[in-house]
């Protein structure tokens, strides 16, 4: 097969489930929340999707159910931040801990299952075309949920209402609960849709990309998510470039190492966490930029009579 | 419970007086009747298959064999570095009497915390440090590798295999050069591509490995790294695929040509065995084919007789001993020789191979 158009498809199969997790992370940061637990909902919503994937026999079944544990596990972190005012940073990284070790538990029993995962796209005909066909039609569905996902995100945040009050929580939660806004309300659900996002990109990776379910599958995943929305400067589109690019790297290092390249592959190991870094930093190098993206309040617990 | 404290205390005090005093020859802890305790620390998750899971399965086998005789304790999942020597360190004082520690990174923990602990035994897995207290085993993986190599360069088409790598380290290195050696043997066209993960477990990152090299021509894939990924990705890609640690055949059923597993559980009893009749002593074990620490996995359907017999027979002549996977002669992919025609690697210098032999692509990443 063409070997460009299976390096594009394969980039975007790695890329994906970065792009769930920092699309979710990037709308709850926005509403001035900072989730640290996003690797632990990761691992819950892969765990829940591949026993509900095994158990139902539905893959879909399972996506749909990592989506919801991953929200659960958020509500969690929801009711501890915002409910109890607890610090965020700290709650977030006990979360994160947290579903490490749930996760590792109720997998237990089914670390040994086989499933038929989600599969990549082949429609007759159409994924037969030359070059384009693979290209356009060769992906995995997640994938071009993943599209959509961005879509959403991007229209939401910068074309709706809904978006801007998000935003304005975000900025000034003050200022919005003084115009009658339910701050908190608002919060819940930035943070609820944050961890169905990681639960979704958990999901991904143990029924769709890797079918298969062992403990700490995810493998640090979620602390990129989480650098990739710092770096991207909480614009989605720069969370898509940087998630591709850094998928992208890592399969054109593996790609050069299996040409057999004199590069000592401890190099190429690094390059892409060095790649992703660089050029966001790069794009996103303008200071007063960075200050007028960032969410004001981030990580600042909000009591309305405070 | 108060009895118990002081009892660790006791422990510790005396350790620490040893530690300080001429060492004694090392005796077991046992009372008549009271059964010997065994830890195990473990550096992953059990799992259903891999590196782990091969010496949970030795635990369990050693469990069977001796019965009453022993009870066992495992940790699972601890890092190799500072953790680890708290673990181990815990494991001996409560009166652990034999503590297995199985991955190379539990090396120095292992020598340090033996120090502190003199009446103790320790093995530990896969490390080249021993001491008056710590055992080393290790398995030949390399000659399974060889086997795998021959049934690979049978049933190539591309005659490219992949090989997902996790760390250049000796033991990687020799399974890689021992496979190839073993598809070149039958295949003198095979070669054999090599992508380093530089992780001992990462499903998403074998996986990825995994396609790369099968988009670029790999028919065969194999790996050296600790999850099932590779075997599942030769399935979906509809190549072939030699499972590692353990049989994989379950994630790759067509895929799966055979596998190198690890075989624990003779060792493991004869260890034990020996320390509750208080007379183990710390010993160097290296077992291959011939110990049966290293077999191979029942032969997929695809695999023709022909290829399966002649599979058997070298295995055969390793186990007497007629043959060894680097005899020479052997050169490195630059065209030098290794090993003169005639002789055979020592073990010493084995355990430092540091270079491809002919038909590996690359360059190897040194790790000097």
């Amino acid at each position: 097969m063409d070997t460009f158009a299976q390096l594009v498809i394969l980039t975007l199969a790695a890329g994906t489930p970065l792009v769930f997790a920092a699309l979710g992370e990037l709308v709850t940061e926005k509403s001035g929340v900072l989730n640290l637990g996003v690797e632990g909902m990761m691992l819950v919503g892969a765990v829940v999707a591949f026993m509900v994937a095994a158990t139902s026999g539905s893959p879909w079944l399972g996506i749909l159910a990592g989506m919801g544990a991953g929200a659960a596990t958020s509500l969690i972190f929801g009711a501890i931040t915002l409910s109890l005012l607890a610090n965020q940073v700290a709650t977030g990284l006990a979360l994160s801990l947290f579903g490490i070790g749930l996760s590792a538990f109720v997998g237990l029993d089914f670390v040994s299952v086989v499933i038929a995962g989600i599969t990549p796209l082949s429609i007759g005909g159409l994924s037969d075309l030359p070059v384009v066909g693979q290209l356009v039609f060769g992906h995995n569905p997640l994938v071009y949920l993943s599209f959509a996902l961005f879509a959403l995100v991007q229209w939401f945040l910068y074309r709706s209402r809904g978006g801007l009050v998000l935003r304005a929580v975000g900025e000034s939660p003050q200022s919005a609960h003084a115009i009658g806004y339910p701050v908190i309300a608002i919060r819940y659900a930035a943070v609820l849709f944050g961890g169905a996002c990681a639960g979704l990109a958990g999901a991904y990776l143990s029924v769709a990309y890797t079918p298969l379910w062992v403990e700490g599958m995810v493998a640090g995943r979620g602390w990129i998510a989480l650098a990739l929305v710092v770096f991207a400067t909480w614009k989605p589109w720069r969370v898509l470039a940087g998630a591709y690019l850094f998928g992208g790297v890592t399969l054109a290092q593996f790609q050069v190492q299996a040409l057999g390249v004199a590069i000592p592959s401890q190099y190429l190991s690094m390059l892409p966490y060095l790649a992703t870094i660089v050029v966001l930093a790069m794009i996103s190098r303008d200071a007063v930029a960075i200050r007028l993206n960032a969410p004001a309040s981030l990580g600042r617990p909000f009591h309305p009579a405070a | 419970m108060p009895r118990m404290n002081r009892r660790i205390a006791l422990a510790t005090i005396a350790a620490g007086a040893l530690a300080t005093a001429v060492a004694l020859p090392a005796a077991a802890q046992t009372k008549a009747g009271e059964p010997l305790k065994i830890g195990f620390v473990y550096v992953s998750p059990i799992g259903d298959a891999g590196w782990t899971f091969q010496h949970d399965t030795g635990r369990k086998e050693m469990e069977a064999a001796l019965g009453a005789k022993v009870t066992t304790k495992y940790i699972e999942s601890v890092p190799e570095g500072a953790d680890a020597e708290r673990v181990i360190r815990e494991l001996a004082q409560s009166g652990h009497q034999l503590v297995f520690t199985t991955s190379f990174g539990y090396m120095n923990p292992t020598i340090k915390v033996a120090a502190t602990f003199p009446k103790t035994h320790f093995e530990h897995a896969t490390g080249y440090k021993s001491a008056k207290n710590v055992g080393i085993y290790n398995a030949r993986f390399y000659e399974g590798r060889y086997l795998a190599g021959i049934v690979a360069g049978r049933m190539t088409k591309t005659n490219v295999a992949g090989y997902v790598a996790a760390f250049p380290i000796p033991e990687v290195v020799m399974g890689i050069n021992a496979f190839a050696r073993g598809m070149r043997s039958v295949n003198p066209k095979a070669e054999v591509k090599v992508v380093w993960v530089n992780s001992w477990f990462d499903p998403g990152k074998e996986r990825q490995a995994a396609d790369t090299l099968i988009s670029q021509g790999a028919d065969v894939v194999t790996h050296h790294t600790d999850s099932t990924a590779a075997v599942q990705a030769a399935e979906a890609k509809k190549v072939y695929a030699v499972g590692y640690h353990s049989d994989m055949s379950k994630y790759g059923p067509n895929a799966q040509l055979t596998a190198v597993t690890h075989q624990w559980g003779d060792f493991y009893t004869k260890a034990a065995q020996s320390a509750v009749e208080g007379k183990w002593k710390p010993g160097n074990v290296w077992g291959g084919i011939k110990e049966g620490m290293i077999k191979l996995a029942a032969f997929n359907k695809v695999v023709p007789q022909d290829v399966q017999d002649q599979t058997r027979k070298v295995e055969a002549d390793i186990r007497a001993g007629r043959f060894h996977p680097f005899t020479g002669p052997v050169k490195d992919n630059t065209g030098k020789e290794r090993i003169a025609a005639g002789k055979t690697i020592d073990d010493v210098t084995l355990n430092k191979m540091d270079y491809y032999v002919e038909g590996v692509q690359g360059k190897l990443p040194s790790s000097k």
